[in-house]
């Protein structure tokens, strides 16, 4: 097993999570604007820019999807308890002692298993709820003739505004977790370069520096 | 094809910018300002006509009344007589066919000046025909009807009360100038809004008192106060809205259509409602941005009055909305007398104490009150019982956002305290004009005046007179603002916004789940105070800052 810098995270991927991070941020801004926490937008441009950002986020998501199941890179997201309490260990006590991570990436295990599991739930329970009751509030005009569309209305809403405060605790850590274990530039940098640490195996190494030199250092 | 334009709207949507700049230069669909000299009144498609009245030998004759100008008018008009005699400015009856209520003010009583029933002597200046003063006119003498009031253009014609009432008051309408009714006859043209006004712009014993949106201020409007009437706009009549078939005039006091589920028309059709829809159509807003495809939903739940009349009682012309019967019958020396106490923006001034009405409040510029109206009102009728000790509503309305028919209308409130039967627990006909000594103008006993009022029509009267509360609701239709004007998103879309108390929605802006935004906040609070110890404690660690 060798420690090697890897390309782990190819140009899409960081289009993607940069992208996606900007229009998190306008969504949140927006959104809590409207949903009258702030007034720093008048209502109008609050809803139009929100909406335009949220049909700009599904897009990237249409591609995100096909990306992540064309590559084979859904794989990354598999949940796995294997690990999972060290790195759990390692945050509650560890990191106060000074230890080491205890997660090494692997060719096809960039994330660690707590990582793994925060970002599929987000995939898989938090982004859905925010995509479905924002778009049938977006539709409302569609059904509103529903009976009790009203009720079902305040729902959505509840939902939609209930999974926006999630997605601000989620940032607030994801954000304080790169300032844990290496530095805060040593974290960020593989989403901007794509490249990061990774233990290889012997074949993997082998494979990479005979047929993508490209994507080790 | 709703749905047909919400599928394609993400397709659509992507092609606009945030908010249109092209659609600012053409101003669509608020009408350029035009230029002087001030073209006609448009009335609707009669406008300009067939005819020069000047012509017609039957208009040359030195007409003694009125009623002989009418025989003239109706010796080419044949059947506009008969036509005439259906519609509600001569009968002043209708029967509600929803409700079975026996309306118009031939029979209501309203919280102005109470009832004109017994005293059309005075309020009858207003019925579209002549003499009408007690129980024997006669509706069906087609000569009665009174052309000139509508269609005279020489601003010389004019009406005085049919019966003489009590001298006190009677005085008031004398010394006017001869009218030259050969001359107006000549002068007739369709109704302008002077016209129109003569009666509708006094509703309730004043100018604007009744209606709010409704002043002499339409007479000669700027777009900025009726984007539709004003003269440096559009310059519409009336009756280019209130259109006209057949001496029936379109859009009812009394069924009002609150949510117009069928917009335009074909070309010659829609000649029922004088709806905003029946020229703007059910998608109003042109689609240019996301925002007007947001308004034209908006259609479904909310009446176009409600953002593009942002206040009324506007153009220096106040409206009343409180008027307090109790303080009636003060005197001076044994007469009657008023005081001025307030000063409306035009620079006029109105009284707000009159012995023969009470004390008034007036309002300029005003908020409207907003709810959800299906079109119907209800009466407290002359034969209603109710609580004399609760505010009672002289006309209630339902409507809900479920009911299909129901829109949020803005209303004029009018809260008066009225004359009424303690006793029975009903509204009371007050006899307020006559040559005799009951009556109230004049004699000032108000006990009298009401027996006298109920007597004559047979109802029952306990003898118990006092005072009520009653509340009267006047929706909010002209002095439609140009569209620059009109209300932005947040006026409702807040938490203090004027739809405040509107039920059945939700709002965002305005409504929230107090408990949720409890939890979200104390949520995100925790996290960030679970983030600073987590710090702390790493910072403070023996070999805990690197890591």
């Amino acid at each position: 097993m060798a420690i090697r810098r890897v390309k782990i995270f190819s140009l899409f991927e960081r289009f993607w999570h940069w992208s996606q991070m900007l229009l998190i941020m306008t969504l949140m801004f927006t959104g809590f604007g409207l949903h009258g926490f702030h007034h720093l937008l008048n209502f109008e441009h609050a809803v139009t820019v929100h909406t335009f950002a949220a049909f700009a986020l599904l897009l990237l998501w249409a591609f995100s999807i096909f990306w992540l199941f064309t590559t084979r890179n859904w794989r990354h997201f598999i949940p796995t308890v294997k690990g999972m309490w060290q790195v759990l260990r390692y945050y509650i006590l560890g990191i106060f002692k000074g230890e080491h991570h205890p997660y090494r990436k692997a060719y096809w295990r960039k994330h660690n298993p707590l990582q793994a599991l925060t970002y599929l739930m987000l995939k898989i329970v938090l982004f859905p709820l925010i995509w479905v009751s924002g778009l049938a509030y977006l539709f409302y005009f569609l059904w509103r003739d529903a009976p009790q569309a009203t009720e079902w209305l305040e729902g959505a809403a509840l939902v939609h505004t209930g999974a926006a405060f999630t997605m601000v605790v989620f940032v607030l850590i994801h954000v304080y977790m790169l300032t844990t274990g290496h530095s805060f530039r040593e974290h960020i940098m593989p989403m901007i370069s794509g490249f990061d640490e990774v233990d290889l195996t012997p074949e993997e190494e082998a494979y990479l520096l005979k047929d993508e030199p490209e994507v080790i250092r | 094809m709703r749905p047909t334009i919400g599928f394609l709207l993400a397709l659509v949507l992507g092609s606009f910018a945030l908010t249109s700049t092209q659609s600012t230069a053409d101003n669509w669909p608020t009408p350029p300002a035009t230029v002087a000299p001030v073209p006609p009144q448009i009335s609707g498609p009669l406008t300009g006509g067939t005819a020069d009245h000047t012509k017609f030998e039957a208009l040359k004759q030195p007409f003694a009344s009125g009623p002989e100008v009418t025989k003239a008018c109706l010796s080419c008009h044949t059947e506009t007589g008969q036509h005439f005699m259906k519609n509600i400015h001569w009968t002043w009856e209708r029967r509600n066919p929803d409700t079975g209520q026996l309306l118009g003010k031939k029979h209501l009583v309203n919280n102005f000046c109470t009832n004109a029933r017994g005293n059309e002597g005075m309020c009858a200046q207003c019925h579209a025909g002549y003499g009408w003063k007690d129980e024997n006119f006669d509706f069906s003498d087609e000569t009665n009807i009174d052309c000139l009031i509508c269609h005279d253009t020489t601003g010389t014609y004019y009406k005085t009360p049919n019966s003489a009432g009590s001298p006190a008051c009677s005085v008031m309408f004398e010394g006017k100038p001869a009218i030259d009714l050969a001359l107006v006859a000549q002068s007739v043209d369709l109704p302008q809004r002077a016209n129109c006004g003569a009666c509708h712009f006094n509703g309730g014993g004043g100018d604007n008192v009744k209606h709010g949106d409704l002043s002499s201020a339409l007479k000669s409007p700027t777009r900025e106060l009726d984007v539709h009437m004003g003269v440096d706009g559009l310059n519409f009549a009336c009756t280019a809205c209130h259109v006209t078939k057949s001496h029936v005039w379109a859009g009812s006091r009394y069924e009002i259509a609150a949510k117009d589920h069928e917009g335009i028309g074909k070309p010659g059709q829609r000649r029922d409602v004088a709806t905003c829809e029946s020229c703007h159509g059910l998608a109003p807003h042109p689609v240019d941005s996301l925002a007007a495809f947001k308004r034209n939903d908006h259609i479904s739940s909310v009446a176009c009055q409600t953002c593009h009349i942002p206040e009324f009682a506007r153009g220096g012309v106040a409206t009343m909305t409180d008027w307090d019967w109790r303080t009636a019958g003060k005197t001076r020396n044994g007469a009657g007398y008023h005081e001025s106490g307030y000063t409306q923006g035009n620079g006029a001034h109105r009284y707000t104490y009159k012995s023969i009405k009470g004390s008034f409040t007036y309002a300029e510029n005003l908020v409207p009150l907003y709810r959800w109206f299906d079109g119907q009102m209800r009466y407290t009728t002359i034969d209603t019982k109710f609580d004399v000790n609760q505010p009672v509503a002289i006309n209630d309305f339902t409507g809900s956002r479920e009911d299909g028919d129901s829109r949020i209308w803005p209303f004029k409130v009018m809260r008066t305290w009225m004359p009424a039967d303690v006793g029975n627990g009903t509204l009371v006909y007050n006899h307020l004009w006559g040559e005799d000594d009951d009556s109230y103008w004049g004699n000032y006993d108000m006990g009298k005046a009401i027996e006298h009022g109920m007597k004559e029509f047979g109802l029952p009267y306990s003898g118990q007179f006092g005072f009520v509360e009653t509340l009267s609701y006047w929706p909010i239709t002209h002095m439609v603002a140009p569209k620059e004007d009109a209300l932005a998103c947040e006026s409702c879309h807040a938490e203090q916004g004027r739809l405040k108390g509107v039920e059945g929605i939700y709002l965002p802006g305005r409504d929230h789940n107090r408990w949720l935004d409890l939890i979200g906040i104390i949520a995100i609070a925790g996290t960030l105070i679970a983030i600073l110890g987590h710090a702390l404690i790493r910072l403070f660690s023996p070999k805990g800052a690197k890591h």
